[in-house]
């Protein structure tokens, strides 16, 4: 903490290097921001966190604090500013929040909101771009909610580091690609979602979650992804029917919110309509529905009679790597002493 | 791992051996493509595929499947050669190392690239170089070292090579296995193995068992005699000694190395208790099948591969009579007379702490938020990011003497090409959930095999074409993917596919010191399916 400065009159330490925009955010201090995500390096493209140092203009995200500097982050002529670049940035897509699955937690919907900002006027000329909503199995797009932050293509480049997407073309022209102009279901995408997870607006979203539920009514619980040994924290997301809707990575797991495409898609099998519901008993070669009592005093005169007839040791058990600490340990603690033999194993070794 | 998912920025290169970590561990895999492409770090990369890493390597080795310790200890070799070892971390940290050297003496890099497989001798000694020269450097596994007869070995000899270099203890170094499954490390923990409880503590041990008999009250004396591994009981059930099984949330019938076999034993047992989540191809032959909990569904802890024990939590309600595995387990225990009353995981957890000194100081309030890796044994203490940090555990590290032998199952002229098998990065070992799960199931939908295009030439196979594919145990068939990620004579497997399954070609042949079956490697041969009557007319 080596440089003080002042943002709106009040004094703040920053380290040296550190951008204006990441300083006010570590002090609490909020100065609106499209293309900026702390997670990805700085663009400098979308100017909305514009502020006056020492009254002249420039773009907080990329610029470097110093000493002594006397930053003003909202006066009458920013918020103008903010206001018309707003304007623009809605006037250039075809944005309609009814129909949007962020509606409710879209970033440029916040900010036109904070911001006043009027719908564009009907009759401006529209760039249509590209509206993908099929080529790829996991991931939609429409290109008519972009604003060109370039969030997504850092996502790609310095987390997942698959790089898939790039712009191209030019001014009003400007628009993205994945790879060579391919959809991006025939990219080199592999489909993990950070570039979506990160996207501030409605222009990249996941298949099956338009319907299942409005924003502002989900529910967030993290929990721990199910598959390989990272790890990965994962904020899961249920609809007021209590179904899961999605998976977001969480930041303070060992993934720093990158999630692979299991951890982001592959939860469908909890709710899904091949799942046992009661217990079943095998009965002249066919499985038949029995109740909890039934099936467990099966269980337990089985595992008693052969006990006694046999020895603990011809009672064998496997735990497993799916199931949790408190679960595998119930499991050797049953059978080394309630069963008596130390057959105990899990495919550790597969 | 020895060491720390975060540390990854901290490592100035990295050697990745039988290990496809963009596939099966992708957001690793993803944290060490941005230090390698993006920030400059070396990578060496050691595998019979050329995985995707292999693109980005600076040296890429492509050697035969289950030659890794003749590698590894071709990298000791030239280390000791051209004295670029770290003598102060040898000496002072370390014993063992003359008879090791005098071991590795013949592992020269013309030695080596012969049984490897390798063209060209002098980029073992540059792999080498590197090493010592980019340091610290992390080494990461996985199942392509453990997954041979000679497993144990694999690990050892990688622990030689980060002993030498001096990479053990500090931050960005390490002896780093991937765990397979998300609580691989916690089952282990649990003491969920035939000769030892909690954290470690060995069967055979007097006091480990007095302590164990008083906490949980067992009215008889526990057993001292180890139990038998998953496929030692599957021999057992053939040969009358074992009569029943209680499967939880496993599905041996497609994970297990020969299938058939593995089916012969399950059909011959007395009595097959199956709890799981869905109706899996194990479940099928089961006696009494019991509904439970899915992850979501259910509290607990789970412990990753870097040791860190993470709270799960009840996101969705369980559909049906379902219940949790505890649970279910509890009730048994209780009809057999046990006097169980644990309310909820956590109950369980404090039981775990008291009884297992690395968990002894991890509790369910710190975890809501703090990062905690084990060994942890108080509840002041802020767990252990790296191991063996001033120490190893049993004092100085032991430098082991470790050969390569080759593998079981040799090719021949009946069945001449390798035969190795893995996961894809869209599915998850028995496709118990990823198949249930639309977005995965579509993007990947059915087997496949990887063949080289010299060899699909030389069988004149075209791409996607059914083939037969044959072991001395058994045969399925799959479309062909021609790719040079293979080398010619070897063919590629996924194992998540029960319609074709890859253990109807496996076998169990082990390793002699912890049972791992050679699911990496075995001898087969292809044929076209209408060559043999299959499809033709
Ligand atoms: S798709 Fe989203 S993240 Fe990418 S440039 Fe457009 S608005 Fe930004
Ligand atoms: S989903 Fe992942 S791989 Fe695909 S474009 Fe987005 S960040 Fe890149
Ligand atoms: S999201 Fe992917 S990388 Fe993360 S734990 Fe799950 S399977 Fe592993
Ligand atoms: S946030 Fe600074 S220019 Fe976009």
């Amino acid at each position: 903490m080596n440089i003080e400065f002042i943002i709106d009159g009040k004094l703040i330490r920053a380290h040296k290097g550190q951008s204006i925009l990441k300083a006010a955010l570590l002090n609490g201090i909020d100065i609106p921001h499209l293309c900026y995500h702390e997670k990805l390096s700085a663009t400098g493209a979308c100017r909305l966190c514009i502020v006056k140092v020492n009254g002249m203009y420039k773009a907080s995200c990329t610029e470097p604090v110093a000493e002594g500097i006397d930053v003003v982050t909202y006066d009458e002529e920013l918020s103008m500013m903010r206001k018309e670049l707003l304007e623009m940035l809605l006037a250039e897509g075809d944005h309609n929040c009814l129909y949007c699955h962020s509606n409710g937690n879209c970033e440029l919907q916040n900010y036109c909101y904070q911001y006043n900002v009027e719908p564009p006027a009907k009759d401006l000329p529209k760039n249509i771009r590209e509206v993908d909503l099929t080529s790829s199995q996991g991931i939609k797009r429409d290109e008519n909610k972009c604003i060109l932050c370039g969030r997504c293509v850092k996502a790609c480049a310095e987390i997942q580091v698959n790089f898939v997407w790039d712009f191209a073309g030019r001014g009003s022209h400007a628009h993205l690609t994945s790879d060579m102009y391919e959809k991006i279901g025939d990219s080199s995408c592999i489909q993990c979602g950070t570039c979506v997870q990160l996207c501030p607006t409605g222009a990249l979203s996941f298949q099956t979650v338009l319907g299942r539920g409005m924003n502002w009514e989900l529910k967030k619980e993290s929990s721990i992804c199910i598959y390989c040994g990272v790890g990965c924290k994962i904020d899961f997301y249920t609809n007021k029917e209590g179904k899961l809707v999605k998976a977001m990575g969480n930041d303070e797991g060992p993934n720093k919110g990158h999630l692979c495409v299991k951890g982001r898609f592959g939860f469908d099998f909890v709710q899904s309509n091949k799942r046992l519901t009661t217990p079943l008993i095998k009965k002249n070669g066919k499985f038949e529905k029995a109740t909890w009592d039934e099936a467990l005093d099966l269980v337990a005169s089985k595992f008693g009679e052969i006990k006694e007839k046999s020895s603990p040791d011809a009672l064998m058990a496997f735990a497993s790597a799916k199931c949790t600490n408190e679960e595998n340990y119930l499991m050797q603690k049953f059978m080394r002493s309630v069963i008596g033999t130390n057959n105990i194993d899990h495919c550790a070794r597969l | 791992m020895t060491n720390s998912i975060r540390e990854i920025p901290l490592s100035e290169s990295f050697l990745i051996i039988g290990s496809n970590t963009t596939e099966n561990h992708p957001v690793i895999g993803s944290m060490i493509k941005n230090e390698v492409i993006n920030k400059g770090k070396k990578l060496v990369v050691v595998d019979p595929r050329k995985i995707e890493l292999a693109r980005y390597a600076d040296i890429f080795l492509q050697i035969k499947a289950g030659t890794n310790i003749a590698i590894l200890n071709g990298f000791a070799h030239v280390l000791i050669k051209e004295d670029l070892y770290d003598k102060e971390f040898v000496q002072n940290r370390c014993e063992g190392f003359e008879e090791m050297a005098k071991a590795l003496e013949k592992y020269t890099p013309e030695f080596v690239a012969n049984i490897c497989g390798i063209d060209d001798p002098f980029k073992i000694v540059e792999a080498a170089r590197l090493f010592a020269a980019s340091k610290p450097m992390a080494l990461y596994y996985c199942m392509g070292i453990t997954q041979f007869k000679s497993g144990t070995n694999g690990v050892k000899s990688c622990a030689n090579l980060q002993m030498l270099l001096g990479n053990i203890g500090i931050l960005g170094g390490g002896v780093n296995p991937l765990r397979g499954q998300n609580n691989v490390q916690g089952a282990c923990d649990m003491g969920a193995l035939p000769n030892v409880y909690t954290g470690y503590q060995s069967v055979s041990i007097d006091d480990n068992r007095e302590k164990f008999i008083k906490m949980w009250g067992s009215e008889f004396e526990l057993s001292k005699n180890p139990g038998l591994t998953v496929v030692e009981s599957l021999n057992g059930v053939l040969t009358g000694d074992v009569k029943a099984i209680y499967i939880m949330g496993e599905n041996p019938v497609i994970s297990d190395p020969d299938q058939s076999h593995v089916i012969e034993a399950l059909k011959q047992l007395d009595f097959l208790v199956v709890q799981d989540i869905v109706m899996t191809e194990t479940a099928a032959l089961a006696d009494v099948v019991l509904p439970a909990c899915a992850f979501l569904e259910k509290e607990g802890t789970v412990t990753n591969t870097e040791r860190r024990v993470q709270l799960m939590k009840k996101i969705v309600t369980p559909p049906g009579e379902v219940k949790e595995d505890w649970r279910i387990i509890m009730e048994i225990a209780n009809i057999m007379g046990a006097n169980w009353d644990y309310k909820s995981a956590e109950d369980i957890f404090e039981e775990i702490r008291q009884l297992t000194p690395s968990y002894g100081g991890i509790t369910y309030k710190r975890l809501e938020k703090e990062l905690i890796q084990w060994p942890c044994p108080r509840e002041n203490h802020p767990g252990t990011q790296i191991l063996h940090k001033d120490r190893f555990s049993r004092g100085l590290g032991l430098f082991s003497v470790v050969e390569f032998t080759p593998p079981a199952e040799d090719i021949d002229p009946q069945y001449p090409m390798v035969l190795t098998t893995g996961r894809i990065l869209q599915h998850f070992h028995t496709g118990t959930m990823t198949r249930n799960s639309k977005i995965l199931d579509e993007i990947c939908h059915e087997a496949f095999i990887e063949i080289h295009p010299n060899d699909a030439s030389n069988y004149n196979i075209s791409n996607g074409e059914e083939i037969s594919i044959s072991t001395r145990r058994g045969s399925v068939r799959v479309k062909a993917k021609i790719t040079d990620r293979v080398k010619p004579g070897i063919i590629f497997m996924p194992f998540h596919f029960a319609e074709a399954a890859a253990n109807k070609l496996t076998h169990d042949a082990m390793d002699p010191y912890c049972s791992i079956p050679e699911l990496k490697i075995c001898a087969c041969k292809i044929e076209k399916v209408n060559a043999i009557g299959g499809l033709s007319e």
